[in-house]
Parts: structure tokens; C-alpha cells; sequence
């Protein structure tokens, strides 16, 4: 698709003074409050914060699976969500990688990248298996086509799930911790598989992790957001060019962008902590 | 053992494949020498306790030895044996009665709870009156069965197709209810409708439930079956059983008995068979789970 190092000019995403509140037990709960964020498109934009901080609610706002309450999210100057229609419609042009991994158990994983394209009738069937056959090979998925989710190791579970998103050319990859089950050796891998495809691609990224030291890896920013209710607190320029590979770890610059999240993070990690937050 | 299915490259695994892998499988482990050993003991048990010690009140129950002997007899005492051809009448009519009751309860009831599961509107409405009807016993409906339905079949057909319904109806719910929410959201994410998020996830996110729920229903089938038969219905095992009661044939209750449980066992074990086949995913995931 695009050359390496061009930007893409689709998948903007433009959240603004976005609230969410819901109802739970113990009453209303602010989940985010006034977070205006902007995502600039084929930017990687990763979303850090404590547990039950809120992220994972605006990550369903994106996708659609929620609505939100105040504000409004556009994606490239087109609304959303906002104040005429709370919940976005769920769409392949934002597509969704789940926290557990959701590839159908009961679908081969050709059938899984495949089923993107053919239940919106872009393709037909055989159409889909033989693009869905070439995207994985591209991300060294060869042999496990006929293979059940449930056969094959969590790393590559991983790996075609994010293939079976992007067979949908989205604007948007919603990354909702993705890596987080995977020890951290699979971890690695993962990560340079995901910048390989993301080279090729161009998409759009919003991920969120607790993984700090992949938050700067990955990204060209990293938003972190306070303790509910969320809100960007800081948002870090991580100013190492891509193409990156894992040297960069070890690099001084690396070292220092890593104490400042640390140092902002742990403040809102802390305080998250005393109030109590649960796991979402 | 996980290794041995995938060298020989999963994706071409037919069910045969599977089938005669499973039970080599099986012939190997102590599996089916344990369950040679229940039976033996279960049987012994009741050979010492009726027929040799005439134990207590075994020593009106019939022994298996006594049994088995009018069972195989080509000239049985009571004029019910392998050898006389009422054995299969009776047989047969109970074969039928739960294969029709079978595919009627399954008919309605996975559909049934489909919906129920998949909209909340129609559960609220329907899902009261379901839990109402369900505790009444099918014994309970044997009057009624008999006032609304013509003809010796039908109520008798009625009556075991009830139990059943609730069974693969309420498990059927349950399955629906138990899909991770990430699948659905994952196939909207995609660009499926409404429809195709049916078809594609709640119908094969449920089907492990929807099969627990058919053994289930095979098996009440019989137990309903049987019951419906000792009050209504002039052939079959159940009134098999009920009239060598009444006229004092007691081995042959015991061979009716014994006849329910071998067919009903067969039949729970096909349903089981019927489910492998369509859940090859869920078969390989266990099989390798097993061989990890």
C-alpha cells in the first residue's frame, strides 16, 4: 500500500469533550469526563492508564458497541457519535482486536480472516479465501489456514486476528490490549510483527496497554489518562523514527521517555489504587 | 497424541479419521476395561443379592441369571423373548414414539431458545409462562393428553415430546446467554447484520449447550416415554413393563427394563456421535487438550 514513511490520509479520529456516565450498583459513575483527544491519521496512538480508568470505554464508543453521553467522536470530519445520535454503528472501518481475542472457535482460521469481506458482499467466498490465504502469508501464517483457533498458539491466535481486521482495509485498528495474555518473549515478537504489518498498512492505530515499555516502543504518542474519570493528563511525543526494531530498547532516549510515562503514570496508578478502582 | 493428528495436517481430518483415531484411542486406555469392571459388579451384585444369598426383600426381584435365561429362550415361559416377534412390536413402537417425540421437541425447542436467548422482548414474554408449565409433571398432563389428542399415538407422543422441549429449549437459552459478548461485537465490527451475527455466531456459539441439552432431552424422552406408555398406548416397553406387572410376569419387567436402558443408551450415545461431527473444532480443541 502506501511507501514507508508516508503518512496515511485516511482514519483521523477526533475525540471531543467526550463524557460517559453510566449506572452501576453503587450508583452513577463518570467513566470519562470532558477527554478531547486527536488522532492523527496512520498515527499510533497509544492509550496508557490504570486499571478501570475508563479506556476501554472510550474504545467502545469508537467501535460502536457503546454510547456516550456528552461530546461528540468523529472519524476523517464524519460524526460518529455525538449529541443527535449517542452510539456509533459498529463497522468494518473500525475494526476491533479483543482484549481475550475473539476469532470464532468454531471457524477455521481461513474462515476467520475470510468472514470480513464476504458478509458485507464485497467479496464472494472464494474471492476471500484467496486475498485472505495472500494476507496471511504476509504475516507468516502459512500452514495453520485449516486449523481451528483453539489449535494453534495464542501468538499466532494473535496474529490472525489482526489479519482478519485489516483484511477489511479499516481506517482504524482499535487495539485493546492485545498482548496482554502472551508472555513476554511472544510479546516481542508480536510487537515487530504488528510494525511489520503496520508499515505495509498505514492504519490508523489506537491501543491500549498497561505495558508502558510497549506503549513507547510502539507508538508515535502515548496518551496516558487519569484515574476515572478519563481524561488525557499528558500526551508524550516519543520522537524515535520509525521504522523502529527492538535496539531501540536499550537506546538513552528510550530510557528517558520512560521515566517521564513511569513518573505520570504511577501518580494515577496510586490514586487509582486508593480509590478502590476494579479491574474492567 | 496432539501431534499425531496435526502431522497428518488437520485441515483433512474427515470424521472417519477421527472416529477410528478416537476409538484406538480408546481401546487403549483403561476406559472401557473400568466399565467392564462396573458392569460385572453392578450385575454380580445383583446375581449374589436375589439369586444365591435371596437376600432380604431381593428375594422377590428376579436374578439376572433368570433374566438373561427368558430373555435368549427361543420357547420363553412368559412369551416375551429375543426369539418372539411382539418383543420388537414392542420395541419398535417405543423406538418410533421417541424419534418422533425427538424431532418434534427439537424442532421447536432449538428455535425456541435461540429466540429465547437472542431477544430479550421475546424472553420477557415468553419465558414466565415457559418456567410455569415446566415443573408440571408429564404425568400431570396424562388427562389432558388423553382428552385433547385422538387416537393411541399422539397423546402418548405429546406426553414425551414435553419433557424434551423444556430440556433443549432451556439449555439452548443458556447457550445463547453463554457467548462471550466479544464474538458478536467482533462480527458487527466486521460488517455483519443482525442475521449474520445469527447465523455465524449464536447458532455455532451455542451448539455445545444445544447438545447438552439434546442428551438431556433423549434421555427424559425415554423416561417420559415410558411413564406415558404404563398409562396409555397398547404397545411399547412401558406398558411392556406395566402389563407383565399386572399379570405377574415379573422377568419380563426386568427384560423391558433392561431394553430401555440398552436403546436409551444408544440413543444418548448417537446424539453425542451427531454433535462430534458437527463440532469437529470442539472435538480437536479436546483432543489436544488431553494430549498436552
Amino acid at each position: 500500500m502506501n511507501a514507508r514513511g508516508d503518512m496515511a490520509t485516511k482514519g483521523a479520529i477526533r475525540i471531543q469533550n467526550v463524557d460517559k456516565m453510566y449506572y452501576a450498583r453503587e450508583g452513577a459513575v463518570q467513566a470519562v469526563s470532558d477527554c478531547s483527544l486527536d488522532i492523527r491519521a496512520g498515527e499510533i496512538c497509544m492509550i496508557v492508564g490504570p486499571s478501570g480508568c475508563g479506556k476501554t470505554t472510550l474504545l467502545n464508543a469508537i467501535a460502536g458497541f457503546h454510547d456516550i453521553t456528552g461530546g461528540a467522536i468523529y472519524l476523517d470530519g464524519e460524526m460518529l457519535c455525538g449529541p443527535d445520535r449517542p452510539k456509533a454503528d459498529p463497522g468494518p472501518d473500525r475494526v476491533v482486536v479483543f482484549q481475550n481475542g475473539a476469532l470464532f472457535p468454531w471457524k477455521t482460521n481461513l474462515e476467520n480472516v475470510a468472514f470480513g469481506p464476504v458478509v458485507q458482499g464485497r467479496l464472494t467466498k472464494a474471492q476471500a479465501n484467496e486475498k485472505a490465504r495472500g494476507m496471511m502469508a504476509d504475516a507468516g501464517l502459512v500452514g495453520v489456514e485449516h486449523n481451528y483457533p483453539g489449535e494453534v498458539s495464542s501468538g499466532m491466535r494473535r496474529r490472525v486476528e489482526i489479519v482478519r481486521a485489516l483484511m477489511n482495509d479499516p481506517k482504524v485498528l482499535l487495539l485493546d490490549e492485545p498482548f496482554r495474555a502472551l508472555d513476554s518473549l511472544t510479546k516481542s515478537v508480536m510487537h515487530e510483527a504488528l510494525l511489520e504489518i503496520y508499515y505495509k498498512n498505514k492504519v490508523t492505530i489506537f491501543f491500549i496497554t498497561h505495558d508502558l515499555e510497549e506503549a513507547i516502543f510502539l507508538g508515535h504518542r502515548v496518551a496516558i489518562m487519569t484515574t476515572r474519570p478519563c481524561k488525557p493528563k499528558k500526551i508524550l511525543d516519543v520522537d524515535i523514527p520509525h521504522p523502529r526494531d527492538y535496539s531501540v530498547l536499550t537506546s538513552p532516549r528510550f530510557r528517558s521517555l520512560m521515566e517521564e510515562t513511569v513518573n505520570a503514570v504511577h501518580e494515577e496508578a496510586v490514586k487509582a489504587f486508593e480509590a478502590g478502582e476494579k479491574e474492567m | 497424541m496432539a501431534n499425531v493428528i496435526r502431522a497428518t495436517s488437520a485441515g483433512e481430518i474427515g470424521a472417519w479419521d477421527m472416529f477410528t483415531y478416537r476409538v484406538s484411542k480408546w481401546v487403549r486406555s483403561p476406559t472401557p476395561y473400568l466399565m467392564l469392571v462396573g458392569f460385572m459388579l453392578f450385575f454380580g451384585a445383583w446375581f449374589l443379592l436375589s439369586e444365591v444369598f435371596r437376600f432380604w426383600r431381593f428375594a422377590s426381584l428376579p436374578g439376572p441369571r433368570q433374566v438373561l435365561i427368558e430373555w435368549f429362550n427361543p420357547n420363553p415361559v412368559y412369551g416375551m423373548s429375543l426369539y418372539t416377534p411382539d418383543y420388537y412390536v414392542h420395541v419398535w413402537s417405543s423406538l418410533r414414539r421417541v424419534l418422533y417425540a425427538f424431532v418434534i421437541s427439537t424442532g421447536l425447542g432449538v428455535p425456541f431458545g435461540l429466540f429465547l436467548g437472542w431477544s430479550k422482548t421475546f424472553r420477557e414474554f415468553t419465558f414466565p409462562v415457559f418456567e410455569t408449565l415446566r415443573p408440571i409433571p408429564v404425568l400431570a398432563w396424562v388427562p389432558l393428553a388423553i382428552v385433547m389428542f385422538r387416537g393411541e399415538e399422539t397423546p402418548v407422543i405429546f406426553l414425551t415430546t414435553l419433557a424434551s422441549f423444556y430440556a433443549t429449549a432451556l439449555n439452548t437459552m443458556l447457550g445463547v446467554q453463554s457467548i462471550d459478548e466479544a464474538y458478536p461485537r467482533a462480527a458487527a465490527c466486521l460488517g455483519a447484520s443482525k442475521w449474520q451475527i445469527f447465523r455465524h455466531i449464536i447458532i455455532p456459539g451455542a451448539l455445545p449447550f444445544i447438545f447438552t441439552g439434546l442428551q438431556i432431552s433423549v434421555g427424559v424422552a425415554w423416561f417420559s416415554l415410558v411413564a406415558a406408555e404404563m398409562v396409555s398406548g397398547e404397545y411399547g416397553l412401558g406398558y411392556l413393563i406395566n402389563t407383565s406387572y399386572v399379570n405377574v410376569q415379573y422377568p419380563v419387567i426386568l427384560i423391558g427394563m433392561i431394553s430401555v436402558g440398552i436403546v436409551g443408551y444408544a440413543s444418548s450415545a448417537l446424539v453425542r456421535l451427531a454433535g462430534d461431527y458437527l463440532m469437529q473444532w470442539r472435538v480437536r480443541e479436546l483432543a489436544l487438550g488431553a494430549g498436552r
